[in-house]
């Protein structure tokens, strides 16, 4: 029971960090860049929600969707302001970029709400699920984890590759030039996967907090860099291969604290991470590309 | 007779480099002999020192290699936590401080080489993004090793655990790194005059490396993988080279800077330390070792000045950051401000870069 | 098969004066063979051409010569070396330096320092000497200096030296790209549409150039084209590639007459019309 209890929570956990590496991946994939402030928007996401049912008394649900709506807002005028002006500039450039608005969010959040960490109210309100004579308790909220996660998947994948935005939001990453010349607008698109990926941080935000729920201005930090280790893990780039790193990454972080040591588990699943990009050098998923000489 | 002009073109750059090094120890020294600096400000000095060092150690990566490093806190920290049990081992043994000090910063340097070669050896295919995040795991696993690391001295020799500081089984011995909390009742060794002479020590490593037939094949690497292989060069060794030597000197800059505090915690050299090198890095001019040098001494004391504006101070550097990326950066912004330049000198600047070939090309190659 | 046994007759194609050997070469790129069971002979000292269609997978050949690609199949003997399973750096040492389609300097670099890095394994100097400045090092940069501005003087280039490679016009570029091969000492010399761009005049200059460059580095060249008056011009040998095969091989006046060469190039109904 035990391995089943583990193996739900890892998954519960990878559910969590695959919705932060969809958002990094998309990015990564139309705007070739590493959006640092991506683990900081899931931050500012469980604040407005905290905010809206606390300070506001309003529902869980509203609670979320505000959330989703301010950090999809939040998303694009980090794109607008910060982003867009050096699109065309050197990577590490747009990365330091991204290192600002990290710090940024991080020290306007603590000035707004404080350095101390404030306790997180779950968003989900029901009982938890126990199975088996008690021998397998499964939170609400890790139920409802996973299931969101799925939905937010396969909606995911349908927009991207039923719809015309989703379209033209593949047709941009493969060139953005060809793109333009095909009438897509490609500003536009590139502010929808800002905005996307940034309301799937926000409902990620909100469900870790939900499950963890200690919030303060750092919040965000590993578990923004760990999900996008889970992106680089699955192939960055690659829509699939985030959700199976993130998920992988979950479940081996839960049961290296479970097995083998809690306070190694972090060496543990980077070390992990190396010996996968040793052996396949762009990701579980991910394509090599090869120059053209 | 075009040698000798850009021999002396880079070697004015050079010098020039070296010169705002000396100028500006001197001036730091007098002022401390007299005590007129802040007690406050004195105490930035070795970091002042430490965070060049790391600055120009980087560079070689970052710059003149081309490759992205988000781990270089990795490499600083092992050189820490090395030196300070070299010279924590050496008390009583050596006498005057200095020596033990010297000592102390070489061990940590061979720590940090064999932890660059032990991590850059088999991830130095990897390219880009992907060696960034190498780079970025290992800093993660160097941190969490150390956070749960336990080591101790005494008559027996060394004693280290996982586990606590209890099973070191310590006769009369002396705890030196206690997992979490560090390493505490260090021996203040660094001064501002260690400080320069590492800072000396570094550039000259880092510039006479650049300048010679390995630099060459390091930035021939980077400028162009495929042509660089097409006449003979073994890219993985000179990537390695660069990696490894920018990793020890890390080292011993770590070594440095562990000394000045009674008190160093594993946490200290985490994910935001090794991005705030690269800070100094990017916002000096990639491969611009003596821009990284100016703003890794200004952005480490700007926020201490910053202080006084009071809860505001980490905001409004943010804020700088991002704004003076996009004035550097940005195209439209970078032409009007060359534009102007050209108006105000008529003659050709001589860029303040590693080499000629850098200065035409140094900041923006690394695409 | 047939194209096999015409190598084997081929007159300049005598195997102890050969300085490059490929026997049954090529590679699949997933099931499909870029280039396929090529034999290629180039004498010590010879100039010669590989040329073909579009996409017949010429590039691909010098590829496979200077293992930016694995063959799949056949050897490579380069002056009686297995090169077929050694790194690209390793070729470059045993002897095989080459051009590139798509120019490729150290662009950020000087034109000096591009030759200087084709003279890497030519003049030694190790780390250490380096860093410390000992006299072994400034003796090797006085070498360094030394052959890097004869090799530029050839090219005319030893007045830009200092120009940061990147910033050349075009034609200069290329040249500085061949100058930085032979910087390498090789024994054959790749080109890849070394004309490309170029006006007639400058093509014939670049003619004079090949034949130069051979008589005084004593190397032998292999070049792609499609500049056939170059080609027809200076080439001893000439190698056709269709569809990753060599369809004709020998020498300017066998390929001109050779039915097989002319349908690739024109089509089936011309090729026809110019037997009648």
């Amino acid at each position: 029971m035990d391995f089943l209890t583990n193996l739900i929570n890892g998954i519960s956990l990878g559910s969590i960090y695959a919705i932060i590496a969809l958002g990094y991946t998309m990015v990564y994939g139309i705007a070739k860049m590493l959006n640092f402030a991506h683990g900081d928007v899931i931050m500012v996401g469980s604040y407005v929600c905290f905010v809206a049912m606390n300070s506001l008394g309003l529902s869980p649900l509203v609670g979320v969707l505000l959330a989703v709506a301010a950090c999809t807002c939040l998303g694009i005028v980090i794109e607008r302001l910060a982003y867009k002006p050096l699109r065309q500039t050197a990577s590490l450039a747009v990365l330091i970029t991204a290192i600002g608005v990290s710090y940024f969010l991080q020290n306007a959040a603590q000035l707004i709400w404080g350095a101390d960490p404030k306790s997180f109210t779950s968003v989900i309100p029901f009982p938890s699920v126990t199975l088996f004579d008690g021998q397998l308790v499964i939170s609400s909220v890790t139920i409802v984890t996973v299931l969101a996660s799925v939905v937010v998947m396969v909606l995911l994948a349908l927009f991207v590759s039923k719809t015309k935005l989703g379209k033209a939001m593949r047709a941009c990453s493969e060139d953005k030039g060809a793109a333009q010349l095909m009438g897509i607008n490609v500003d536009a698109t590139i502010s929808m996967v800002f905005g996307i990926g940034s309301g799937l941080a926000a409902i990620a935000g909100v469900l870790l907090c939900s499950a963890y729920p200690t919030l303060m201005p750092t919040t965000g930090a590993m578990p923004g860099i760990k999900a996008f280790t889970a992106a680089v893990f699955g192939g960055i780039g690659s829509i699939p291969g985030a959700a199976l790193g993130g998920l992988l990454l979950g479940i081996i972080e839960v049961f290296t604290k479970a097995y083998i040591s809690t306070e190694l588990a972090d060496a543990i699943v980077f070390a992990l991470l190396i010996v996968v990009l040793v052996i396949r050098p762009a990701g579980l998923l991910g394509k090599v590309s090869h120059e053209k000489v | 007779m075009g040698m000798l002009g850009n021999l002396r073109k880079t070697t004015r750059s050079h010098i020039l480099t070296y010169a705002i090094v000396v100028v500006a120890y001197v001036v730091l020294q007098c002022l401390v002999s007299t005590h007129s600096i802040s007690y406050f400000l004195g105490g930035l000095l070795v970091p002042v020192c430490v965070y060049v060092c790391l600055s120009i150690s980087l560079n070689l990566v970052v710059g003149v290699s081309g490759e992205l490093s988000l781990g270089h806190a990795g490499f600083m920290s092992v050189g820490a936590f090395s030196g300070l049990a070299a010279s924590i081992c050496l008390r009583g043994v050596v006498g005057p401080d200095p020596l033990r000090l010297a000592i102390a910063i070489v061990v940590a340097g061979v720590m940090a080489a064999i932890a660059g070669i032990v991590i850059g050896l088999p991830v130095m295919r990897l390219r880009g993004d992907y060696l960034a995040i190498v780079t970025l795991a290992f800093g993660e696993i160097i941190k969490n090793l150390l956070n749960n690391l336990y080591l101790g001295v005494d008559a027996n020799g060394l004693h280290f655990s996982m586990e606590s500081s209890r099973a070191l089984g310590l006769q009369r011995g002396i705890v030196i790194i206690d997992g979490p909390q560090g390493a505490s009742g260090v021996d203040k060794l660094s001064t501002l005059l260690a400080g320069f002479l590492l800072i000396l020590f570094t550039l000259t490593v880092v510039l006479n490396l650049v300048n010679s037939r390995t630099g060459r094949a390091i930035m021939a690497v980077r400028d162009n993988r495929i042509a660089a292989e097409s006449v003979g060069i073994n890219v993985t060794k000179y990537r390695l080279i660069a990696f490894v030597v920018s990793a020890t000197l890390a080292g011993m800059a770590g070594a440095l800077y562990a000394m000045n505090y009674s008190t160093v915690v594993p946490k200290k050299f985490d994910f935001n330390t090794s991005i705030l090198i690269l800070v100094f890095v990017v916002l000096g001019g990639i491969g611009n070792i003596r821009g990284g040098i100016v703003s890794a001494a200004l952005l480490t004391l700007l926020p201490e000045m910053l202080r006084s504006i009071g809860d505001y101070y980490m905001l409004i550097y943010a804020v700088v950051l991002i704004v003076v990326m996009i004035a550097t950066n940005n195209a439209r912004v970078r032409s009007a401000f060359d534009a102007l330049r050209d108006r105000l000198r008529r003659r050709p600047g001589d860029g303040p870069t590693l080499s000629a070939g850098a200065a035409n090309g140094g900041g923006t190659h690394e695409q | 098969m047939s194209s096999e046994d015409r190598d084997k007759r081929e007159p300049m194609g005598d195997v102890g004066d050969a300085v490059l050997e490929c026997q049954h070469l090529g590679i699949e790129f997933g099931g499909l063979r870029a280039v396929n069971d090529l034999n290629l002979v180039v004498g010590r000292t010879q100039i010669a051409g590989l040329i073909g269609p579009n996409g017949a997978g010429k590039t691909t050949v010098f590829n496979l010569l200077t293992k930016v690609y694995q063959p799949t199949h056949g050897t490579i003997l380069l002056d009686g070396q297995d090169t077929a399973r050694m790194s690209a750096a390793k070729v470059s040492k045993a002897g095989i330096a080459r051009t590139f389609q798509n120019i490729r300097l150290f662009s950020t670099l000087t034109v000096e320092e591009n030759v200087r890095v084709g003279l890497h394994n030519q003049v030694e100097c190790g780390m250490w000497s380096s860093i410390l400045r000992l006299p072994r090092f400034w003796a090797s940069e006085r070498e360094y200096h030394r052959r890097a501005l004869e090799l530029l003087d050839v090219f005319g280039m030893a007045d830009n030296a200092d120009d940061v490679a990147g910033s050349l016009p075009y034609g200069a570029q290329r040249r500085l790209e061949i100058a930085r091969a032979l910087a390498t000492n090789p024994k054959l010399l790749l080109l890849d549409e070394p004309a490309a761009g170029m006006n007639p005049s400058e093509t014939a200059g670049l003619m004079e150039a090949i034949a130069h460059i051979r008589d005084t580095f004593g190397v032998a060249v292999l070049l792609i084209e499609h500049d056939m008056e170059l080609v027809m011009g200076i080439c001893e040998k000439i190698t056709v590639l269709n569809f990753g095969e060599v369809i004709g091989s020998g020498t300017p006046a066998d390929i001109q007459g050779n039915p097989q060469v002319i349908e690739a190039y024109l089509g089936k109904q011309d090729a026809r019309e110019g037997g009648e």
